[in-house]
């Protein structure tokens, strides 16, 4: 027998159905107007016309976008220090995890208050920009004597690597999947015979794949969207800078968005190229820099979308 | 020798000539008080693997977390010893002389000011920012097919993993002002700056803020927090609402159809069904809100404030930053040491109000 719907329950569908899809419509909207202001031409763009679809047609953007040497050395960059960053953390962060899950870990609450207390307290900017200035420091030391943090000779993408992008959180999150998996499991591991490190890789990884996928997501994408410390300790070295530090520092030199441009600071100039400043707008070609930014991270999302719904549920704050 | 004697009495007895002698418990007590101390030395010996498994970790969180935390003593110190070198080990001590001009002194205006920004965006972002996950949960709750919702959580989700500069930047385009103020204060006006301006014709504080500069309402003392709100909501609101989801289709179905049958309507079933069941998330997900009640993201502020709105946008962490620039540092640890401070007295009371309240604590 089916009971019919009571009105306040349709009332309350059709505004559930009208409030989710205009916030859908909101949140995708903005990429949408930046891929079409992309292909605009420059008057469409610079006048505001632009709202769905590219009014006008040019490839220029991308062209200028695509001859620009220095911005796809910062997005290799980007792709190494995520690549590397995300391993490194992945690393630590799994071990430390696995060994904070055993319960006969002697002084497990204060290892566990130990990593709690970083995310009630921090030291705040300025102490964490001397340390990582000797942390740079010291680094340069080691892989090129002689040097400090400032010279060329050293590159400072391994001190974002190392010293940057660790998170309680995420070390909380593995430690509560790890405790979900069935001890009984390790033990039958233990009596063939299996060492620590042959039951972390061997029984524990491949047992919670959910959350180490949503972990390396996260470690992942705060890699390759991080700014503010590559941007204040990066410098001297602008052939090292991620793509995001160079994409805000192109906005604010010549698009005018922000702080009015200083002399001499002409986009088109900056090129020995052939581009009509009077069909490409400088904001186009932010946009096709902003559109070649997002391209990894809309290619692995809906993959890993699944993942991390789960892994999120899983692993819990609660102890 | 007497005070030897008593101390014996405590745990020998003696025989019927006088001698001491140690009872069998007390023979057994010692023996398992030495196989206590020998079992945790085994199990330490044992599992010095586990142990060599947490040193990479703990040494990270020291050297980059911890280590940070030793420099906030040049807070008391004063920058200025000749001699030092900007080595902060070799200031001289200075005693609350750093705190007393970062309250009392000559720039004690900017940093309360920047105190202020920091409490009011923090709070407006709980009164706006918390509520609306949980609002999204439900409607999602109402969304029965799941292809629909699958469709609707992609999108929702999508503005959480995009950097914080393609965010600011799209956000402030969006809302830019004109081209070129000096020229025509009408044309290139963002997308949204036209719509509002369209709505609201005659709002001559909107028209201001909106034509003044290029930077347009985002760069505007008038409307940056509501648009720092609004692109908070936009960037979080979706995630968020995924645990909040999780709860609220945990509720078994037959619960509904119990209040259902009791003549419950819609609303009534959202406060005696729904509400209950979802409240231990609630106060979870409050108690870490509150936690970081004033560490506001400084990456975001720092990209969507220029001098044209520090009135409004310039948090403490970003004034100690501009301190700092400017050679300031123990002024700039002094200030964020006293934002941090209380910060952590709120997360630590309000996990202490949540636990005598109803019992769910996180920490």
């Amino acid at each position: 027998m089916k009971r019919r719907m009571e009105i306040s329950e349709l009332i309350f569908k059709i505004i559930s159905y009208a409030f989710l899809i205009i916030f859908a419509v909101m949140c995708i909207y903005p990429f949408i107007y930046a891929i079409s202001s992309s292909f605009s031409l420059a008057d469409a763009v610079d006048g505001g016309e632009v709202i769905l679809w590219p009014v006008g047609f040019q490839t220029d953007a991308y062209r200028y976008v695509f001859t620009r040497n220095i911005f796809w050395i910062s997005y290799a960059n980007t792709l190494f220090m995520a690549f590397v960053g995300t391993l490194w953390c992945m690393l630590y962060t799994m071990m430390g995890a696995y060994a904070l899950s055993k319960k006969r870990l002697m002084g497990r609450k204060a290892f566990n208050f130990f990593l709690v207390f970083t995310m009630w307290f921090s030291a705040g900017i300025v102490p964490m920009y001397l340390n990582y200035l000797d942390t740079g420091n010291i680094l340069a030391g080691i892989l090129a004597p002689g040097t400090t943090h400032g010279d060329a000779q050293y590159d400072q993408k391994w001190l974002v690597i190392i010293a940057m992008g660790m998170n309680a959180q995420n070390v909380i999150l593995l430690r509560n999947a790890f405790e979900g998996v069935p001890a009984e499991i390790e033990e039958a591991a233990r009596i063939d015979g299996a060492t620590e490190m042959q039951v972390l890789f061997k029984v524990y990884i491949p047992m919670s794949k959910a959350t180490i996928a949503t972990v390396a997501l996260f470690f992942g994408i705060s890699r390759w969207n991080g700014y503010f410390w590559a941007m204040r300790m990066m410098t001297q070295q602008p052939f090292s800078w991620p793509v995001q530090v160079y994409i805000r520092n192109f906005i604010d030199l010549y698009s005018g968005l922000i702080s009015a441009p200083g002399e001499g600071n002409e986009w088109f100039n900056q090129i020995p190229g052939n581009f009509d400043i009077n069909t490409l707008s400088v904001m186009s070609v932010v946009y096709a820099m902003v559109i070649c930014a997002v391209i990894p991270i809309l290619c692995i999302y809906p993959f890993i979308q699944k993942y991390f719904a789960k892994g999120v549920n899983m692993g819990g704050v609660k102890e | 020798m007497q005070l030897f004697k008593l101390k014996c009495d405590d745990f020998l007895e003696r025989d019927a000539d006088g001698n001491y002698y140690m009872p069998a418990e007390q023979q057994v007590r010692d023996e398992a008080e030495k196989t206590h101390w020998k079992e945790v030395g085994f199990t330490l010996l044992k599992d010095w693997r586990l142990y060599l498994m947490l040193v990479p970790m703990i040494i990270v969180y020291l050297l980059w977390r911890y280590m940070p935390m030793t420099e906030l003593l040049s807070a008391f110190k004063d920058q200025n010893t000749p001699g030092a070198a900007g080595d902060s080990s070799m200031y001289d001590w200075y005693g609350l002389t750093n705190f007393d001009a970062l309250f009392f002194g000559a720039q004690s205006s900017m940093f309360w000011a920047a105190f202020k920004n920091t409490f009011v965006i923090a709070f407006y972002g709980l009164l706006f920012g918390f509520p609306f996950p949980i609002i999204l949960a439900l409607f999602f709750n109402e969304v029965k097919s799941n292809i629909t919702r699958s469709i609707l959580q992609v999108c929702v989700y999508l503005p959480k993993f995009m950097s914080t500069v393609i965010i600011t930047t799209l956000f402030i385009v969006l809302f830019r002002g004109p081209l070129d103020p000096t020229v025509n204060a009408e044309e290139g006006l963002g997308l949204v700056t036209q719509l509002l301006l369209a709505i609201f014709p005659n709002n001559e504080q909107l028209y201001n803020a909106a034509t003044s500069s290029t930077g347009g309402l985002v760069m505007s003392n008038e409307y940056f927090r509501a648009l720092y709100q609004i692109s908070g909501i936009w960037e979080h609101g979706g995630y968020d609402s995924i645990v909040f989801f999780a709860a609220v289709i945990a509720v078994s179905p037959t619960s509904y159809e119990a209040a259902q049958i009791d003549g419950a309507g819609k609303m009534q079933q959202m406060r005696y069904v729904v509400l209950p069941s979802i409240l231990s998330t609630v106060v979870i997900m409050l108690i870490m809100k509150v936690g970081t009640l004033l560490s506001v993201g400084y990456e975001k502020v720092y990209l969507m404030t220029s001098p044209t709105n520090y009135d409004a946008g310039r948090i403490v962490s970003t004034l100690a930053n501009e301190w700092q620039q400017a050679g300031n540092n123990t002024m700039g640890i002094a200030a964020e040491m006293t934002n941090n401070l209380i910060g952590m007295i709120l997360v630590i009371g309000a996990n202490a109000i949540a636990r005598k309240a109803t019992d769910v604590a996180l920490y």
